[in-house]
């Protein structure tokens, strides 16, 4: 049995409001989600959940569009996310190795930075996580909608 | 004497750290130098550890005046988990060994295998096993001797796997790291053990605690656990077939890791620990007769093989069951011998693994029946490999020789039972000088059956590493005191922990020990004569095959595959609504059985506070929405119900003062909704099950399981948790991690370890998906 294509699929439904609402959605979520995950220390939010308001973000657009469209919204796969953002984990938790404290110690810088707030390995830390939520959930949902 | 020290000590200290982060440093950067270079440039990297083997010679003139170098790094403290490092003899000698050889199979390699594909990607390997050898010599602490431990049966299993496309190659990987890898694991829990029992991991603190240890009733639990690991790696009897199993790995590796260096891990190990754990009782005699096993085991079967690798392959697991061997005896004799024979063996069987290499290249066979008079056309190769045969035989004048004695003076002086130790160490010897001579000598005379034109003659690069070997035999054969002064002294002062008058010398005078010495050569070379005739008869020794322990473990694994097979076919029918009967059975049962054997159940009902209208509209809307769930006909109308349920849940969330709950279940519950909906219409129709037996057996399942839940939630109020650790983390939340939002900092700080795995965890979840879906999409098109 032959399965519709996505482009076959997005042709049958049209849907012009879902596609307009989204290129304005787009970026309100994404600040959204970096507003939510640099907010975390001190109030509620985290890399955690701001990936995965960044992912819901892409979903709807694939949605919208298709993901074909999406993912060219991106330079890369996005399973390239995962590998940089467990990088950047590791090395929030390295950087004080090589100041002589033990792995994982927390480093603050003495000022806070305006509209950012105070940055620390945590922050990093917390980026990286961001980067693997994101990765993560975005290659699992198009795959999914891609090969199933 | 002349002060050769250029640096001070604590910088030396801190450049051993850096030394062993650059190997691991320049192992990537050459693996992501891809195929950029030409194979020919490849042996400039033999300089990386000549310069190594360099700064470890240097530190021989500094063992001089300290009996060893420490150095501490913080690492894990809250866990005594530290990079401490530790240079002394035997750590000297092993390093001097592992980058020493290393120069000369980097530079070997780099002509063997230059045909090769991927030859980036063979010194990676090759470059990340020398830095894990390197770091487990010179840790001090358990937890890094492990992780090192672990590193080499890794790196191991690729340089073994390296023609990853024969098969045999693959499986010889995959024995030898199930062999290695159970041994590693057996080593941590005997290393657990030992820090449970002293609070320390650190080697250089257990020298003081030996007493406690021996006093604890685990101390033979512990025993059973290290030796389990180093008899694993150091190929004892009966874990010994891996190792000429590895032999489908290319020469160099064979050369490097299985003969000189990564076998005597298990060796190094052993000796580390006997002045820790050795009892002078169940430690020595185990040593004693599992090494005595071992090297008659070996020697026998090196004797009748064909196969030159092979040869030299079990008469490596001889040459280990000698030295641990001479461990079990604990004398100073034969903690002496071990040290020289380390030398000597790693010396001898290096050389005559790289002829073997040099013999297979030119010719294309490792048969020794039909390899004769090769002398003719490669004369360099020849003296070099009669030499190294000769020091395996003992012949005066090579260093082998003087070991030969001291391993003969170490039993003869054995007070109970010396003479049968002698006879055990004079058979093997023997047998060990027969295969000497079959795999040094025998290639290289007779009259020539080859054509000359099929020969390749050797480059330089081939035969250089093997002169350099036998010169290095020749030299501390005549002037032993050479290898003594400069290391092997040292080496067996932190073996033994005391110092000896014993020093090596090349005539000892015409005792017991010389008669035996020209015996064992005079039978070695009747062994080497005579085995046309001696082989069809031994080879029947092979009849025993199905009982050996290769043949066991390997009708083990069988087994074991088949049983995980049948047992995947029960348990994994591809129903998912019998995977969740089962696991929700299985809580069930076990939970509850737990619950009501151990806990009084009793409820208190004054505790519980009243419940405002939101909530009480909130749980009608959830109970309507599972009703409806349940009723409808719809797959569209179940998930929209049930999203509506788990954003009511958010609520609650909300309610109860958890907004971080509350925001991920939030945006879980929606990319849970979109995942459905995703696959949604692939699904075939909705069949609504409307047996009536389905649906009782359904409902008795999770109205158990929710009572369970139900139970345990309102247990949980007589039993208040302790609350220590969350006034810890709210009380320290700003003060130490410089955050206000308790959760995050838990998530980011204080348990960042956690966070950290569970991302890798993440990671590997939607690789799984993705190579899952791929691969299927991929056999669709296919068909």
């Amino acid at each position: 049995m032959k399965r519709p294509t996505n482009r076959q699929k997005s042709k049958t439904f049209d849907l012009i409001i879902l596609k307009t609402a989204t290129n304005y959605l787009i970026p309100l979520l994404l600040m959204f989600s970096i507003f939510v995950l640099l907010r975390g220390h001190y109030l509620s939010g985290g890399g955690f959940v701001g990936g995965l308001i960044a992912s819901i973000a892409f979903v709807l657009h694939s949605f919208a569009h298709t993901t074909k469209v999406t993912l060219a919204l991106f330079r890369f796969s996005p399973k390239t996310l995962i590998p940089v953002g467990l990088s950047i984990c590791l090395l929030s938790a390295l950087i004080p190795v090589f100041t002589g404290a033990p792995f994982f110690t927390g480093l603050w810088l003495e000022e806070p930075i305006a509209v950012i707030g105070s940055v620390g390995t945590a922050l990093f830390f917390d980026i990286g996580v961001y980067a693997v939520v994101l990765g993560v959930t975005l290659t699992i949902l198009f795959t999914i909608k891609d090969n199933v | 004497m002349v002060d050769f020290r250029i640096f001070t000590n604590t910088e030396t200290k801190t450049f051993m750290i850096g030394i062993l982060i650059t190997v691991f440093v320049v192992a990537f950067l050459i693996l992501f130098s891809g195929n950029s270079f030409r194979p020919k440039y490849y042996r400039l990297l033999a300089i990386f550890p000549l310069l190594l083997f360099l700064y470890f010679g240097y530190f021989m003139m500094n063992l001089q005046e300290e009996s060893s170098l420490l150095l501490h790094y913080k690492w894990i403290p809250s866990l005594g988990i530290n990079l401490d490092f530790k240079l002394d003899g035997l750590s000297l000698l092993f390093s001097l060994l592992i980058t020493g050889i290393g120069t000369l199979i980097y530079f070997y390699a780099s002509d063997y295998l230059k045909n090769a594909h991927y030859l980036n990607r063979f010194y990676c390997y090759l470059t990340l096993f020398m830095g894990s050898m390197l770091g487990l010599v010179l840790s001090d602490n358990l937890m890094t001797v492990f992780m090192f431990w672990e590193l080499t049966s890794i790196t191991s299993f690729f340089l073994i796997g390296f023609n990853n496309e024969e098969e045999s190659s693959r499986k010889s990987a995959m024995t030898a790291f199930a062999i290695t890898g159970l041994g590693g694991f057996l080593l941590l829990a005997g290393f657990l053990l030992i820090a449970n029992i002293t609070g320390s991991f650190s080697i250089q603190e257990l020298m003081s605690s030996h007493e406690i240890l021996q006093n604890n009733s685990m101390y033979i639990l512990i025993l059973i656990f290290i030796f389990g690991g180093a008899f694993t790696k150091s190929a004892q009897f009966p874990f010994h077939f891996w190792l000429p199993g590895a032999m489908a790995a290319p020469t160099p590796v064979s050369a490097y890791l299985h003969s000189a260096t990564m076998v005597k891990a298990g060796i190094y190990v052993l000796a580390r620990f006997s002045p820790i754990l050795s009892d002078g009782y169940i430690w020595n005699n185990t040593l004693m007769i599992v090494g005595g096993i071992t090297m008659i085991y070996g020697a026998f079967h090196s004797i009748f093989r064909t196969d030159l690798k092979e040869i030299l392959a079990y008469s490596t697991v001889s040459a280990l069951g000698i030295i641990v061997f001479l461990l079990g005896i604990g004398t100073d004799y034969a903690l002496y011998a071990a040290v020289t024979f380390i030398l000597v063996h790693a010396l001898y069987k290096a050389t005559l693994f790289l002829t073997a290499g040099i013999i297979d290249h030119a010719v294309h066979t490792r048969d020794i029946t039909k390899l004769t008079g090769l002398g003719k056309y490669m004369p360099v190769v020849a003296i070099a490999a009669f030499i190294a045969a000769l020091s395996s035989a003992g012949v005066p004048l090579t260093f082998g020789f003087i070991s030969k004695d001291l391993i003969y003076e170490s039993t003869l002086n054995f007070p109970q039972w010396g003479v049968y130790l002698t006879i055990f160490a004079v058979t093997t010897n023997v047998l060990l000088a027969g295969s000497g001579f079959l795999a040094g000598v025998k290639p290289f005379l007779g009259e020539s059956i080859q054509k000359p034109s099929r020969l390749h003659k050797p480059s330089v690069f081939l035969w250089l590493p093997v002169v350099i070997l036998s010169l290095l035999t020749l030299i501390f054969g005549i002037f032993p005191f050479l290898a003594d002064d400069g290391i092997l002294n040292h080496a067996f002062t932190s073996i033994a922990v005391r110092e000896t008058e014993l020093y090596l010398k090349l005539w000892h005078g015409f005792n017991t020990v010389l008669i035996l010495s020209i015996f064992t050569i005079i039978f070695g070379l009747f062994l080497f004569v005579f085995n046309r005739y001696l082989r069809t008869p031994l080879q029947n020794v092979l009849k025993l095959e199905p009982v050996s322990p290769q043949s066991l473990t390997e009708s083990f694994g069988e087994f074991f595959r088949k049983f995980a097979f049948n047992y995947t076919r029960l348990m994994h029918n591809g129903y998912l609504r019998n995977y969740l009967i089962v696991i929700i059975l299985f809580i069930t049962g076990l939970v509850g059985y737990r619950l009501i054997t151990t806990v009084p159940l009793q409820l208190i009902t004054e505790d519980l506070s009243g419940f405002s209208i939101y909530e009480l509209t909130f749980f009608i809307i959830i109970l309507v929405s599972i009703f409806y769930t349940l009723k409808t006909t719809s797959r569209l109308t179940a998930i929209a119900s049930l999203g509506v349920i788990g954003y009511c849940l958010c609520l609650i969330f909300v309610f109860y003062g958890a907004p971080d709950l509350a925001m991920t279940q939030f945006a879980i519950d929606t990319l849970t909704v979109v995942l459905f909906v995703l696959v949604l219409f692939k699904l075939p129709g909705f069949l609504p099950f409307r047996n009536k037996k389905i649906i009782f057996r359904d409902a008795v399942i999770s109205l158990s399981f929710g009572t369970l839940i139900m139970l345990i939630t309102l247990q949980s109020l007589v039993y208040p948790a302790s609350k220590e650790i969350s006034r810890f983390y709210a009380e320290n939340a700003y003060t130490l991690a410089k955050g206000k939002n308790v959760v995050n900092v838990i998530l980011v700080d204080f348990r960042g370890f956690d966070t950290l795995i569970e991302s890798v965890v993440l990671s590997i979840a939607a690789l799984g998906v993705y190579g899952i879906l791929k691969y299927r999409g991929i056999n669709e098109e296919a068909d």
